[in-house]
């Protein structure tokens, strides 16, 4: 791949960000944007983990939450200026994936599932019943950032988001990029050619628990509160939907995919009780007729169309 | 107090075994982790405690909703696995969370978001077995549940050894290419596969009602708890299921008597995956190696 | 003597897949193991691999013990190798199954990886001429840029040899690298094991061909029931009662 090539997810992108706000006409849209930038920075991540490493997490979740949490006790108990609170709890939480991962990550396919789907249950309970630290189950106030506003947070997030883009493109084109996938494609023919597998698959999954506790953090001083709900395990299995839909195949793939779906939900709240009927029919609809995700379908029909005489 | 904590360890153990038996059964026939397995075991308590509402007598309420949850079963596998049977495993997997969703919406539609009370089956008077220190007190529902499972079980059993679709099941498990060969109709094969899971589900909602009351999102839980039942005992193996299923109520009564019940979750997890990590194909999965 | 293994034994539950075999294979030399189905020769070639840890015996390369190493480290050591049942990465294209075969070759830090520091590009760049060159050799070059999946059965075997040469081995191990091939791609195979004996390389290679085998090996290691029956030359080899027998039964002996 010419050199050029990594660049233009990362234009792409960036190019989106920039002209989105042109298309938003109040406060409520910038805030579905927001919601759709942190849930498209922890895809990202977990995407390296799914698509490329072909490993599986049903708990992500709890590392968004350890991350919004241990930003938000920095910030609240201990009187941490956010600037500070959040890497720190970032650093925090690479730290314990990187401890847990190892053990973790000798597991395969349905066992790796359970867990990942462990780890995070166990994550939520702790959070929601430690109460002294995180104020048990219906959550802790966070003092916000310096900055406040929805349009401030529009562009901290955006850029965050191509940062995170920008760093995974990267690795994803190197010669790890390549021993991620060569795992993904033969383990055994990767280990025959000297690619570390233990090693490689936790450096995805702590680069993948990095980024969703960046997510975390950034949401926690962005909403001013917190509550357990955001380690849950309905909300670990919304992040694999979504990073299946965008097709497991791209970067930018997975931001499709967490667009699509953080939106979905708040588009169809007008619905009021007919919400979940309508949210779950459309998940079974797409995946039935766009079974490779959305990505991979689009890039499909955009070769038969080329391919059609004119 | 050991006595009444294993006594209540078989007994949720019993529930788990049934709804891990519906994840292995379908995993089995489709290779597919059905995630609205935990609905199943909704619709099992909630139409059970609709029919009753509605005046029918309790027998027939049951015998409905389990009926209901096995036409749901079918359904499911008719218009949502069938049309996606070449799609990779994920998308399948999603396809089911995203069933798992719709009904769960539809039962707040059909019923509502409300607790709901079902009439234990022979009455609500404790029963004490032995005296003293060494004595359990249980309900008389909990005999039911203890004894209705063993049956299903057994009879499982039968079905897959002794009957020709059981038969076929286990055949399109092994090899399904070479099922197809002989004349075995995978098709059917999925469709009894999901319907009889559902109906397990539907068994076990139907059970524990009683005991533990159902709503609208009781199946959330169940469905997960399920799953780690039977990756315990070892995905795909029916008789991993049922010790995967006593081993996980065992192991949580117990954190719940001794350590604390809040973290009787936390406790049964991570014993399950240490139990993973030191048996990787869980208790009684064979482990297959792999061929280069 | 480039590898020395000893006393090697391997059991899977009853089954004692390798019983106190010992090898030796020389730089620059070509060697067969041969043997019934079930003898016990792609038993070896993982234990020689470290994809199998032997139960028993020692594993010398150049007087480096690699016994019960992980794979990854056999192949830092200098042992390559192909598979029975390929192996190839089919979600990759043919260049880049070949370029991540340079993995040892590219030492490629997470933080460079990360901030794409420019020394990186100068190293890709040298990574793609060289797998380039080596799909050249193979005769692959024109589906570089093809998906592994498309690529038919003859080529595929070839590719894994390229992607296998680029770790650039000391020790090469070839399960079954004829397997399914017709004369002509199997006579492109025999070129590319003497051109890599050629440079040195011991080359190993388990085999059913047997025309193969004479024409292309110095030496012949025959297994049967996880032991060694007999092993030296081909000519050799061949005429030994012991081999006949095993192959072909005690009838065959008498013509």
């Amino acid at each position: 791949m010419p050199p050029s090539a990594s660049r233009k997810p990362v234009l792409i992108l960036a190019a989106l960000i920039a002209a989105l706000p042109l298309a938003l006409p109040n406060d409520y849209t910038y805030e579905v944007a927001i919601l759709v930038g942190l849930n498209a920075i922890v895809c990202v991540g977990l995407n390296l983990l799914i698509g490329y490493a072909g490993q599986i997490s049903l708990g992500h979740a709890g590392f968004v939450g350890l991350g919004a949490y241990g930003s938000a006790i920095l910030a609240a108990r201990y009187g941490w200026p956010a600037w500070l609170a959040m890497p720190a709890s970032v650093a925090g939480v690479a730290l314990l994936a990187w401890a847990i991962g190892r053990p973790i990550l000798r597991l395969k396919g349905h066992a790796l599932a359970m867990g990942t789907l462990g780890f995070g249950i166990i994550v939520s309970i702790v959070l929601a019943t430690e109460d002294r630290f995180t104020g048990g189950p219906d959550g802790m106030a966070v003092p916000p950032l310096l900055v406040q506003g929805e349009k401030a947070w529009y562009w901290i997030v955006g850029a965050a988001l191509v940062g995170a883009v920008w760093l995974a493109q990267n690795l994803i084109d190197s010669p790890r990029g390549r021993a991620l996938r060569a795992l993904h494609g033969s383990e055994v023919a990767a280990g025959a050619l000297g690619i570390d597998a233990a090693a490689h698959k936790l450096s995805a999954f702590v680069i993948s628990a990095l980024f969703a506790a960046t997510a975390g953090a950034l949401s926690a001083h962005y909403a001013g509160f917190i509550t357990p709900g955001k380690a849950s395990f309905l909300h670990s299995v919304e992040l694999v939907t979504m990073v299946v839909f965008g097709g497991m195949a791209s970067t930018l793939g997975a931001v499709a995919g967490a667009a699509v779906l953080t939106t979905l939900p708040q588009l169809l709240t007008v619905f009021k009780e007919y919400e979940m009927v309508l949210l779950g029919a459309a998940m079974m609809l797409t995946m039935i007729f766009m079974p490779r995700g959305l990505v991979p379908t689009l890039e499909k029909a955009l070769a038969a169309a080329r391919r059609r005489p004119r | 107090m050991l006595e009444q904590y294993l006594l209540s360890g078989i007994t949720t153990g019993a529930i788990y075994a049934l709804v891990a038996l519906g994840f292995a059964i379908i995993y089995n026939a489709s290779h597919v982790i059905n995630f609205a397995q935990g609905e199943f075991v909704m619709i099992g308590g909630m139409a059970s405690a609709a029919f009753f509402e509605a005046g029918l007598p309790l027998p027939l309420a049951v015998v409905l909703a389990i009926g209901m949850a096995t036409l749901v079963g079918v359904l499911i596998e008719k218009l949502a696995v069938e049309p996606a049977r070449d799609a990779p495993v994920v998308t399948l997997i999603i396809i089911t969370i995203g069933a798992s969703i719709l009904l769960r919406g539809l039962a707040t539609l059909v019923w509502d978001k409300k607790i709901h009370r079902v009439p234990a089956f022979s009455g609500e008077t404790p029963i004490t077995i032995g005296s003293g220190a060494g004595s359990a007190t249980l309900l008389p529902q909990v005999l039911w549940v203890l004894g209705v499972s063993a049956v299903a079980v057994a009879l499982l059993a039968w079905f897959f050894r002794r009957t020709l679709t059981g038969k076929a099941i286990l055949a399109v498990s092994h090899n399904r290419l070479a099922a197809r060969l002989m004349g075995i109709s995978v098709r059917r094969v999925l469709a009894v596969s999901f319907g009889l899971s559902a109906a397990l589900g539907a068994l076990a909602g139907v059970l524990i009602a009683p005991i533990a009351f159902t709503s609208w999102d009781v199946g959330v839980m169940l469905g997960l708890k399920g799953f780690a039942a039977a990756i315990l005992g070892g995905m795909g193996s029916s008789a991993g299921a049922v010790a995967g299923g006593l081993a996980l109520g065992l192991i949580e009564a117990l954190g719940a008597g001794y350590l604390s019940s809040a973290y009787k979750d936390v406790f049964a997890f991570l014993i399950i995956i240490a139990a993973l990590v030191f048996l990787p194909h869980g208790l009684l999965g064979r482990s297959a190696a792999e061929r280069v | 003597m480039l590898l020395r293994a000893e006393d090697l034994g391997k059991r899977f539950g009853g089954v004692a897949a390798l019983e106190a075999v010992d090898v030796a294979f020389e730089r620059g030399a070509v060697h067969a193991v041969i043997g019934p189905n079930g003898a016990g020769k792609t038993t070896l070639l993982n234990v020689l691999s470290g994809i199998y840890r032997a139960d028993s015996g020692k594993i010398f390369l150049d007087d480096q013990e690699l016994t019960s190493r992980a794979p990854h480290e056999f192949a830092a050591a200098g042992v390559s190798r192909t598979f029975q049942n390929l192996q190839l990465f089919f979600n990759m294209t043919a260049l880049e199954n070949v370029m991540t075969g340079r993995w040892l070759h590219e030492r490629c830090a997470l933080a460079s990886a990360l901030l794409r520091l420019p020394a990186l590009a100068r190293a890709e760049h040298a990574c793609r001429e060289a797998a380039a060159a080596l799909l050249d050799m193979v005769g692959l070059s024109r589906w570089a840029d093809a998906r592994a999946d498309s690529l038919p059965y003859g080529a595929l075997k070839r590719l894994e040899i390229a992607r296998a040469l680029a770790a650039e081995p000391r020790l090469l191990l070839l399960d079954e690298p004829a397997a399914g091939l017709n004369a002509a791609e199997t006579r492109e195979i025999d070129e590319l094991i003497r051109r890599t004996a050629a440079r040195g390389v011991a080359v190993v290679l388990v085999e059913h061909n047997m025309k193969l085998v004479m024409e292309v090996a110095q030496h012949v290691v025959v297994l049967d029931y996880g032991r060694k029956l007999a092993e030296g030359a081909p000519q050799v080899v061949s005429r030994d009662r012991r081999v006949i027998e095993a192959y072909l039964g005690a009838e065959a002996c008498s013509t």
